[in-house]
């Protein structure tokens, strides 16, 4: 079963030869946005001063000391001064970036991976479906689409999170949703009383969304399991597999294809992926310990 | 006075349904509003009707001492609320309250289950929806139960 | 390098004692001389001093989980077929460092890397081997991003390949299309032949270095006799197999079959203990470590081998995505028959046999994979996907 995804070449290459040595990016800003997640904004400590990528590609984010992982790039990809990064810390290396200050130093390596089809979208509506952290490689995708709006036909954003304290990019989702061209619906899997919102999984939302599924790209992440049911209501109402677009994630210690480490079965997820037809990984999918 | 047999027929819960059954279903039915911040039913009450909701938004509220009411989802419109009044002891396990005004049709449990009883096919007819619903529900739920959002680190 | 052009290359004959020159050759070049030798009981790859380092008259008993060496009759000097060692240890090294970074400050200031590395000479590269570093070619070097590590390696190398003339207990090389006559890729390629008394090196160069070394050997030119000697011998070997894999649709055999319940008897087996990824000249999983000295003002960040059989290695989110011994056991084997075919166009596996000698419970590549294929009722006839190395 081949797997040739979507490829775009990585548009702002590490320096030739030297893929696995870091880059030392400064923290501008380190922005709290729940109580486990946050969001930094990186530029170059030094060599050129823009940092170029396409959305839903990633960086290897490395803390002196610590190690690294592999974050999906949030930023707007017409703003290449500033690396912006939405962090949950699950771990030693997420930690320990959440404890830089501004002045601090990462180490970047990237950009990484293949990226949303967000051209392909054109003159269809464009659905995006995000679970959780799964947010955070589709905002560009948001931001990168509402310059030159008149290219799609409706724009819908599907979000759900845990509880309404998990919502990420809370001031720009009002914002957006606060426009007329723009359809926002978010839900939350529980909440306490003062929440006037919509509680439910995100399914349950598609009823409400007003978008043609038979002329729409739909670009989905979020964790797997949601991603499947997802998947399954955009095709149940006409949204098929080769419309389908959806982020993976794998184990990565390389980054660049050497490593072996986010392999499940015949793809790389750092080369072929993280974004997906899921027309080409439909038997991989859900498949148990591939 | 118009029948509300109009309005039941254009409730997504309803599709398809011969409209010789909508009529014996009609009536049980009564139009009713709900204001805002309304209990629509409470928690250990009667079931005594199930809701077919026009327009609006109710939340499913339980409340636990300490926490506060907790909503376990949100049902909007052309959603079915409540089905206690199916099985006994006929008593409603949440809390269901009007996030904002809502519209809908009250159908009657005693009366439904009378009319159940009389007409098998009217029965039958209303097994199968529930049964549809009640399932969408569950997976809807399970969904919600495994957390998937959470920081799982076993 | 096809055959055609081979025949443009000198074929000579020279005695055995001859092979002494060889090294002392290729040390006067600039080459550090790596080949066989005996240590622990067991035949490994080390720097050579001299010829006499080779494991004369020793040749070696391989079956499942069993490898023994034992004395020949006579003086062979590659009368064995390969050990625990593959050549991928100098050239896919099992440490590597990739960067340094000194703290200065807040900050720390990235230190670039050497990466000089002195000339080597292989000596005595099988068939397999050979086909098993055009593989690790095609991964580390022809991909998006190349191995610097490796390309550095691979670029200050010289391969000196030999002919088998005896098929090993656990090889299968001819099922993989990859031996036991080495074809292309070798600098100098040596048929040792033990027959009538004599002892000599049917020679065959392969490039402009393999011409010049041959040409400062005192050496005749090979007669019809011992060309023909030389190339029976191999082909005795090549009909003495231990061991065979049917790898013809083996790609969408494997694949069909994922939840075959082969898979749960292989489980029952296997330890998970990783030495078929160890021995195997294919295998090239690595990990990235990131150290940093106890004062903290120096950081590394070193690669170094992995394995798909450690629970680590797929873990993400609090857990492993293989969590079973089940799954690791089938991710390297369909890795290494099925989905490298998807990945870079040949198999994994060149047929040396070692992960079955390796293996402590004797697992056995070529019999799980005729397993599930006689126990597969219906087979899709096989895709265009799985070329084995005969048919680049």
């Amino acid at each position: 079963m081949a797997t040739t995804a979507v490829k775009e070449k990585p548009v702002s290459p590490v320096r030739a030869g030297e893929p696995m040595h870091p880059r030392p990016f400064k923290v501008l800003k380190n922005q709290p946005e729940t109580h486990d997640t946050f969001t930094l904004e990186l530029e170059p400590a030094e060599g050129p001063r823009e940092f170029r990528f396409a959305p839903g590609q990633f960086n290897m984010l490395y803390v002196y000391g610590f190690g690294e992982v592999p974050i999906s790039i949030s930023g707007d990809p017409a703003e290449p001064g500033v690396l912006v990064h939405t962090v949950r810390t699950v771990g030693t290396v997420t930690r320990a970036l959440e404890r830089l200050k501004r002045g601090g130093l990462v180490g970047v390596r990237g950009p990484f991976g293949t990226s949303w089809p967000v051209a392909e979208a054109q003159n269809q509506d464009l659905v995006i479906v995000a679970g959780g952290i799964g947010l955070a490689p589709l905002r560009p995708v948001m931001v990168q689409a509402l310059v030159g709006r008149e290219r799609f036909g409706k724009i819908v954003l599907l979000y759900g999170a845990r509880t309404p304290d998990d919502l990420l990019y809370v001031r720009e989702l009002e914002q957006w949703r606060s426009r007329l061209d723009l359809e926002i619906l978010v839900t939350v899997d529980r909440a306490l009383g003062a929440w006037r919102g919509n509680v439910g999984v995100v399914t349950t939302l598609f009823p409400r969304a007003s978008f043609d599924p038979f002329h729409a790209l739909a670009l989905v992440c979020g964790p797997e399991v949601m991603m499947r049911f997802a998947i399954l209501e955009l095709a149940k109402r006409g949204t098929p597999a080769e419309k389908t677009y959806l982020s993976m994630e794998r184990n990565m210690k390389c980054g660049i294809g050497l490593c072996g480490h986010c392999q499940i079965g015949p793809t790389f997820v750092c080369k072929e992926g993280p974004v997906y037809r899921f027309d080409r990984v439909k038997g991989l999918f859900g498949k148990r310990e591939l | 006075m118009q029948t509300l047999e109009p309005i039941l027929a254009e409730h997504p819960f309803f599709k398809n349904l011969d409209p010789k059954i909508l009529q014996v279903l009609t009536g049980c039915a009564t139009n009713v509003v709900f204001k805002a911040g309304e209990f629509i039913f409470r928690e250990e009450g009667d079931a005594q009707e199930f809701y077919l909701i026009r327009k609006g938004q109710v939340a499913l509220e339980i409340y636990a001492p300490g926490r506060g009411p907790i909503t376990l989802q949100t049902l909007h419109d052309g959603n079915i609320l409540g089905w206690s009044w199916l099985v006994p002891p006929y008593q409603w396990h949440f809390d269901a309250r009007a996030v904002e005004e809502t519209r809908a049709i009250a159908l009657n449990g005693r009366c439904l289950r009378t009319k159940c009883e009389e007409c098998h096919e009217l029965g039958y007819e209303l097994m199968k929806r529930f049964a549809f619903v009640v399932t969408q529900r569950i997976e809807a739920l399970t969904l919600q139960l495994l957390d998937v959002y959470g920081n799982h680190r076993s | 390098m096809s055959e055609a052009d081979q025949r443009g290359h000198t074929q000579a004959v020279f005695e055995a004692e001859r092979l002494q020159n060889l090294v002392e050759i290729l040390a006067r070049k600039g080459y550090q001389v790596v080949g066989p030798t005996v240590r622990d009981k067991a035949i490994v790859y080390a720097e050579l001093e001299s010829a006499k380092d080779l494991p004369v008259g020793w040749t070696d008993r391989q079956d499942g989980g069993t490898y023994r060496l034992e004395k020949r009759r006579d003086e062979a000097l590659f009368g064995y077929v390969n050990g625990p060692h593959s050549w991928k240890q100098f050239l896919h090294p099992p440490k590597a460092r990739l960067c340094q970074a000194k703290r200065k400050g807040e900050c720390f200031e990235p230190q670039g890397e050497d990466r000089e590395v002195s000339k080597k000479a292989f000596l005595g590269v099988r068939a397999c081997e050979l086909a098993a570093i055009t593989v690790q070619d095609r991964v580390l070097l022809q991909g998006t991003y190349a191995d610097p590590v490796y390309q550095a390696r691979r670029e200050k190398v010289a391969l000196i390949a030999v002919n088998c003339t005896r098929a090993g207990g656990t090889c299968f090389c001819t099922s993989m299309g990859t031996g036991p006559k080495v074809t292309s890729g070798y600098d100098l390629a040596l048929t040792e032949v033990l027959e009538d008394g004599e002892h000599y090196f049917v020679a065959q160069a392969g490039t402009e270095l393999g011409e010049g070394i041959l040409r400062e050997i005192p050496h005749q030119e090979a007669g019809e006799k011992e060309k023909q000697t030389a190339e029976g011998l191999v082909a005795q070997a090549a009909g003495n197999m231990g061991r065979t894999l049917e790898a013809g649709g083996v790609h969408d055999l494997l694949m069909a079959n994922l939840e075959h319940k082969r898979w749960d008897e292989a489980a029952r087996r296997c330890l998970t203990c990783g030495n078929c990824t160890l021995v195997c000249p294919t295998c090239f999983c690595t990990t990235v470590e990131d150290y940093t000295d106890l004062t903290g003002e120096q950081a590394e960040r070193w690669r170094r081998w992995d394995s798909c059989f450690t629970l680590d290695f797929s873990y993400i989110h609090g857990g492993s995505v293989r969590p079973s011994g089940r799954a690791r056991y089938r991710q390297w084997m369909t890795h290494k028959l099925a989905t490298w075919h998807d990945q870079f166009g040949t198999s994994g596996c060149v047929g040396c046999g070692r992960c079955i000698t390796w293996c402590p419970v004797g697992i056995d590549i070529t019999e799980e994979a005729r397993a599930i294929r006689e126990t597969t009722v219906s087979q899709a006839a096989p895709s265009g996907k799985e070329r084995n190395h005969a048919n680049p």
